[in-house]
């Protein structure tokens, strides 16, 4: 045998490190893929089976206004309406990111364009501290801040709506903060300048070049700052009150999906009506934050145009 | 074509690992239950359930070990309803409910076996501000279906009154309706998982009225008497205050070695006569009275 040829037609040891590599990275891929799939596969399975096993009418699910699932109705349905839940989710939601909005952008402007490089760093340590409180802290200071604040200044028992949009305020403002800040950094810095040597002042350029060229990325931030705000659930639930009943306003008690699950899932039995309900509300939450995702990918693909 | 493919491969081979895993432990974990039942006490207890039991058996289960050495003990929350749903399906070894399983929706009270390890009392509580220190049953269940929402009504002062109840199928929530609403279904209100953050809330919400355990009732609420009856430890026992429960802790069927050995460590004089009553229990061994689970007391003699 040639020598030479043996040696170009055997596998060389960089060929093997490759396919090494190569198996490594897939399987590690494949395990992520299995482990995502397998999840929603279980939650779906065990969501559907309110309406497979227990019968329960999906339109009951999604709009009645009773949900009581250790009881039956006269007609021997369980009362399993999800609607107060899912207003309350959106509810905080919404009013949460409202909120943090205006302040997420006005602080990511002031960190790209306004700060000194100093004030930059202090303000982003700032904000990398906020997303580093666990949850549970954020429910004692809304328990024992946020609600007298609201009871004494708006009214009702100081548990609702209006009490968790502002503790999840205070959650979703690094996100959407942070992720602000790196969409006005994308902004091509020959936009800024032929905007400042057309003779725009700073504020006209910021608000006719920036924001505008950055509407995308800041819409992208701002839906990430709901998802977050819709899949918290130990703050929201120490502040909410719990009361699985149609918001009769901001300021009377309310619940959220996660309040509802995070409660109920250890005190009911695993196949029956009770339990099934519950995950029947998880598969609601995960498609809420696969609708969040896709929304994100669609934000993404209209911007790049 | 050719990426499809090998992706495909990639995932099935790893799924085959992941059986092969799944297999792997399936096998320790039979090995292991086996030689539990072995002469010797040795071998592994999970314990899974009530979080008002927790703390209890922790500590009994630290001190069990021990003595015994080759025991080893976990012990989780999870909820009454996840310890029973455990034990039933065999998942693990003992279950913990602070209610009995014939009121549990679901569960094979025939197949578990009951092993009462304390009773835990527990009382009304409201704000302290509202003014009232004792009501009648009566009231208090007229509170609770939502038929008095103001305070003055029951002789304290004008202010509405705030519900708090405990998560649906929660074991305090169970005692307290079985005791005291008498059939009829509370109102819709808030509700709060925890002991400690319903404490906490009552302390702080003007008008607020809950129930409590004994061991979370401080100084910062107002623990109510029902129909003049204080809520002691002392009334309890002889049942004249009637809202109090067992701390339950099921096994599926006859309990092997280990676990029957730290059952009946739970049950002894070492448990009951300190550590029960260090954590805010009362012993089985002092009550006077006893409850079936339709609710019904009877004395012991």
């Amino acid at each position: 045998m040639d020598p030479i040829k043996n040696k170009i037609q055997s596998t060389s040891k960089e060929t093997r490190q490759d396919i090494i590599g190569k198996i490594l990275s897939y399987s590690c891929i494949a395990l992520i893929v299995i482990v995502v799939l397998s999840i929603f596969a279980f939650v779906a399975s065990k969501g559907l089976a309110t309406f497979i096993v227990n019968k329960a009418s999906i339109s009951d699910f999604l709009f009645g206004t009773n949900w009581n699932p250790i009881a039956t109705d006269k007609a021997g349905n369980p009362l399993l309406g999800a609607l107060p839940m899912i207003t309350g989710s959106f509810g905080v939601t919404i009013l949460a990111v409202i909120f943090a909005a205006p302040f997420a952008i006005g602080t990511a402007l002031y960190m790209t364009e306004v700060a000194s490089k100093k004030g930059e760093k202090l303000l982003q340590s700032v904000i990398e501290l906020l997303v580093g409180i666990p949850s549970v802290v954020y429910g004692f200071i809304g328990l024992s801040v946020v609600v007298p604040f609201v009871r004494i200044h708006f009214g009702g028992s100081g548990y609702g709506i209006l009490s968790g949009a502002f503790v999840l305020f205070v959650m979703v403002l690094p996100t959407v903060t942070s992720m602000t800040v790196d969409s006005l950094r994308a902004v091509p810095r020959y936009y800024k300048e032929a905007s400042l040597a057309l003779g725009a002042t700073k504020w006209q350029t910021i608000y006719k070049v920036l924001l505008r060229s950055a509407t995308s990325g800041i819409l992208t931030a701002i839906i990430f700052g709901m998802a977050r705000a819709f899949g918290e659930a130990l703050a929201v639930q120490m502040v909410i009150g719990n009361a699985a009943i149609m918001p009769k306003g901001l300021l009377a008690p309310a619940s959220t999906l996660t309040s509802v699950l995070t409660m109920g899932i250890g005190n009911t039995v695993m196949g029956t009506v009770g339990n099934n309900a519950l995950w029947s509300l998880a598969l609601m939450l995960l498609l809420m934050s696969l609708i969040f995702n896709i929304i994100v990918r669609f934000i993404g693909r209209k911007g790049r145009m | 074509m050719k990426k499809i493919t090998k992706i495909a491969t990639v995932i099935i081979a790893a799924s085959a690992i992941l059986v092969g895993c799944g297999k792997a432990n399936s096998g320790s974990s039979s090995s292991s239950s086996s030689s539990a039942s072995s002469k010797a006490v040795s071998g592994k207890i999970t314990i899974v359930g009530s979080t008002a039991l927790q703390p209890l058996v922790e500590k009994a289960a630290e001190n069990f070990q021990t003595d015994n050495s080759k025991v080893s003990i976990t012990v989780q929350g999870g909820g009454s309803g996840t310890g029973l749903s455990q034990v039933q399906a065999g998942a693990v070894t003992v279950g913990n409910s602070d209610i009995f399983a014939q009121q549990s929706d679901g569960i094979k009270a025939s197949e578990l076996e009951d092993n009462k390890v304390a009773v835990v009392g527990m009382a009304p509580v409201v704000n302290k501000n509202v003014g009232v220190t004792n009501l009648t049953m009566k009231q208090l269940r007229n509170i609770f279906t939502g038929k008095i929402t103001n305070w003055k009504e029951v002789g304290g002062k004008d202010q509405s009154i705030v519900l708090i109840n405990r998560a649906e199928g929660s074991g305090t929530r169970a005692t307290f309706e079985t005791n005291v609403m008498d059939g009829q279904t509370a109102a819709k209100s808030q509700e709060q998982d925890s002991n400690g953050t319903v404490q906490k809330m009552v302390s702080e919400t003007p008008g607020a009225i809950s129930y409590l355990a004994f061991s979370y009732i401080t100084s910062d609420v107002q623990a109510l008497s029902l129909d003049g009856v204080k809520p002691t430890d002392a009334n309890v026992i002889t049942n004249k205050w009637k809202i109090w429960s067992y701390e339950h802790m099921y096994t599926k069927g006859k309990p092997n070695a280990a676990t029957k050995a730290f059952l009946d460590y739970m049950k002894s004089d070492k448990v009951q006569k300190s550590l029960v009553k260090e954590l805010g229990y009362l012993s089985i061994s002092k009550m006077k009275v006893q409850k079936d689970s339709d609710n019904k007391v009877t004395e012991i003699k």
